[in-house]
């Protein structure tokens, strides 16, 4: 089978007495959509941030395609984050520019990467503004005028934009009603399977997690209680948190 | 001929941390086999099993104990271990499953949905809805139809809907789980004539029936699903 | 005329000058990095040029030639008064001719004249960091500087060209100097911006408030920031000088009256005085 493009073993950080990770391990393989589920404060955000280079653990390991991301200067790192990693947050806000058109929100990491024709960003950044659904029109519109639905695939736009291998996404359903919830599911549930993306979603959302998700891992209290295919972790839960989980979601 | 499915000694029983940590067992010690181009239905009383053990076939539940040996690209591969990589390769190329129910991705069309396990093994877009097209046409689901998402749609139509995905990829083993119970005479003509064809084709499959009448028209034979008499 | 008699020869006492030129060459080392210096209080406000006079102060010697413009004008407020100021406190000579002047301050313009090896170019700098205005945490554009993490800058441009159809910025328009580093060329007119590519003359960059220095050595390659569909144009008006003719010089529009007359004249007094003597010369 494949091999992981990205791999941890070992994670352990603590803030103060609280074990946010203790002992984590998790692979992540071309094209796979793993999601990690659990309660607020089970150390998934933490997890996210960890294995993207924001936060560094106490003790483990963190590896990308083979190599060490804990020991990568912070220019690779940032190069990483700009072309082959992609971050969606879940406030649109901490990542679009508010103040920078949508186009230009979309035309950022294309620049950043050497993209020095205008014509071309545009042609490209009209592209991605249908592709998640916007009309066009809206190119030049600063996203503060945005529905927060719209923000969401904005920054998703984004993100996609340089065809990154392995996308970290924190909660990008949160905080939207349930109706635009529904839609953005569909909407990356779409692209990631047109990109082929590998994505790591952090989500405390079960059903979210079984339309997008591969597999699934469980986590609470900073470590990992249940991992496994999707399908099989939340219609034969074996750990008693898990049965908790899937328990206290409504049937849909 | 040589066997395409062998469950040995399966196992499995579930246990409840929410009521108390009580253990429920289910199958104790089934060991099944099936050939290419054979129609196994299991039969056994409510509640003894049979869905669960369709489920452990298709890795949806764990097995508790014992194998499920599946011949999966030239290579004999153990379902109840595999690797959740290894187990969605399986299920994309060897082994499919019919469920009861349909289960919806929203805004997604019937056709679309049909197409699906072909595009997951990289056939053309088009080649998959041509394919996706003629069997919801067999299965006497309007053209109209075929664009919409199935939400709305009766049961009978999303079980038709089911029914056409599971066929079109032509599986080498195929799990039905009562593929006909909603559907009127007709329909169940053509189910038995798909079934028929894909059992030509040397297709195994593994089915409940509740409906006798298709059971006997396509079983080779019927495998007991005994329930647990002891519940300790 | 005779030095001030209590002042160190131009102002900044000997160990202050030491600390700049150390920053100055760290600066001219590393073209367009901006480095960190410890400004002075000065005998006038922020903003009236006092990176620019430390910078001065720290490379002039007795047998130099000074000019100051402000705005292209040597007979401006600024202009006069920080030559006056180098005039009581070194006792050096002063000039408003372009080709005699060894040390040129300036506020906003380059001279017309092409100038040579030898000279230096002293530019006052309200903000130096060209990143400021995109990017409010100080910590993270010095990150980006480190990573020639330069993209965000486009997006100032990108956004210019999707309001205005062209890039708008006509001041302060951002170069790479010497393709590594992003560097703001002062408020400058954009027109001014070639003048700087392979310049013989080394250019020095003060700040006071900011305390900020930058430098681009002689024969530096400097690049304004473009797009291959939308390259970078000088833009100047569309007129000649109506006291010396010229139709290749940066203009400054006057009004003349109150009912809306205007003419156009060159901003650099210096040069237009010169061409306009020539013209006299000739007749």
């Amino acid at each position: 089978m494949s091999t992981p493009l990205m791999e941890a073993r070992g994670l352990q950080l603590r803030f103060g007495r609280v074990a946010a990770l203790d002992d984590v391990a998790i692979d992540i393989h071309p094209g796979e959509v793993v999601a990690i589920v659990g309660e607020s404060g089970s150390g998934k955000t933490t997890l996210l941030r960890v294995l993207s280079g924001l936060m560094r653990p106490d003790a483990g390991a963190v590896t990308y395609r083979g190599e060490d991301v804990l020991a990568m200067p912070e220019a690779a790192r940032r190069r990483l984050m700009r072309t082959e990693w992609g971050f969606v947050h879940q406030n649109p806000r901490d990542g679009l520019r508010l103040g920078v058109t949508a186009g230009g929100n979309i035309g950022e990491r294309l620049m950043a990467v050497g993209a020095r024709h205008y014509g071309n960003i545009r042609a490209e950044a009209t592209e991605w503004l249908k592709r998640v659904e916007i009309d066009p029109a809206r190119m030049d519109d600063i996203p503060g005028k945005f529905s927060g639905g719209m923000q969401q695939r904005l920054q998703i736009a984004r993100v996609l934009v340089t065809r990154p291998k392995l996308v970290f996404m924190d909660e990008p359903t949160g905080g939207l009603d349930v109706s635009v919830q529904a839609r953005l599911l569909d909407l990356i549930r779409a692209l990631v399977a047109d990109l082929g993306l590998a994505v790591l979603i952090v989500t405390h959302d079960i059903a979210a997690a079984r339309l997008l998700a591969h597999r699934i891992l469980v986590m609470r209290q900073g470590q990992v209680v249940e991992e496994g295919l999707t399908d099989r972790v939340l219609d034969d839960p074996q750990h008693a948190y898990t049965q908790l989980l899937v328990s206290s979601v409504l049937a849909a | 001929m040589t066997w395409v499915l062998k469950a040995e000694n399966l196992s499995k029983d579930f246990r409840l941390h929410l009521q108390g940590g009580v253990r429920i067992p289910v199958l104790d010690d089934v060991s099944l086999t099936v050939m290419p181009g054979e129609c196994v239905a299991l039969a056994g009383p409510s509640g003894a099993g049979k869905s669960t053990l369709m489920r452990c076939l298709y890795g949806n539940y764990g097995a508790g104990a014992g194998r499920i040996l599946i011949r999966h690209g030239g290579e004999v591969v153990d379902l109840a271990t595999a690797d959740p990589r290894l187990v969605r390769a399986i299920r994309r190329d060897t082994l499919g499953y019919v469920s009861q129910f349909l289960r919806v991705i929203p805004r997604i069309g019937a056709l679309d949905i049909v197409a699906e396990p072909l595009t997951a093994r990289g056939v053309t877009p088009d080649a998959a809805r041509a394919r996706a097209r003629d069997l919801l046409l067999r299965l006497n689901l309007p053209e109209r139809l075929h664009g919409l998402p199935p939400a709305t749609f009766s049961g009978g139509e999303q079980q038709r809907i089911n029914l056409a995905r599971g066929f079109a990829a032509d599986y080498p083993v195929l799990l039905l789980d009562e593929p006909t119970a909603s559907l009127d005479a007709a329909n169940r003509q053509v189910v038995i004539g798909v079934i028929e064809e894909a059992k030509a084709r040397g297709a195994a499959l593994i089915g409940i029936f509740h409906d006798t009448e298709v059971r006997d028209r396509i079983a080779d034979r019927i495998f007991d699903v005994a329930p647990i008499q002891d519940a300790a | 005329m005779s030095t001030d008699a209590g002042y160190n020869f131009a102002y900044l006492d000997e160990s202050t000058k030491r600390m700049i030129r150390r920053a100055l060459l760290k600066a001219v080392a590393i073209p367009g990095h901006q480095v960190p210096f410890g400004s002075r209080e000065m005998p006038l406000p922020y903003g009236w040029g006092t990176g620019g006079i430390q910078v001065t102060a720290a490379v002039l010697g007795p047998r130099d030639v000074l000019k100051v413009i402000d705005q292209g004008s040597d007979d401006t407020t600024n202009a006069v008064s920080i030559r006056a100021f180098f005039r009581r406190t070194a006792g050096i000579a002063t000039t408003e001719r372009t080709a005699e002047a060894t040390i040129i301050q300036t506020r906003h313009r380059i001279p017309e004249r092409k100038l040579t090896e030898g000279q230096i170019l002293v530019y006052q700098v309200p903000i130096p960091e060209p990143l400021a205005r995109l990017e409010p945490r100080i910590a993270e554009t010095r990150r980006l500087h480190a990573m020639a993490d330069y993209g965000l800058m486009h997006v100032k441009l990108y956004e210019d060209i999707a309001k205005h159809g062209h890039i708008a910025t006509s001041y302060s328009y951002p170069v790479m100097v010497n393709e590594r580093y992003l560097m703001s060329p002062s408020p400058i007119p954009a027109f001014d911006n070639p003048k700087m590519h392979m310049m013989p003359a080394l250019q020095l960059f003060g700040a006071g408030r900011e305390k900020r220095i930058y430098a681009v050595p002689p024969y530096t390659h400097v690049r304004s920031l473009d797009f291959e569909d939308h390259p970078f144009r000088p833009i100047r008006a569309p007129h000649a000088c109506e006291l010396c003719g010229s139709r290749d010089t940066y203009l400054d529009e006057v009004l003349v009256d109150d009912k809306g007359g205007r003419i156009f004249v060159c901003s650099d007094t210096d040069h237009c005085q010169e061409r306009q003597a020539m013209k006299e010369a000739a007749e």
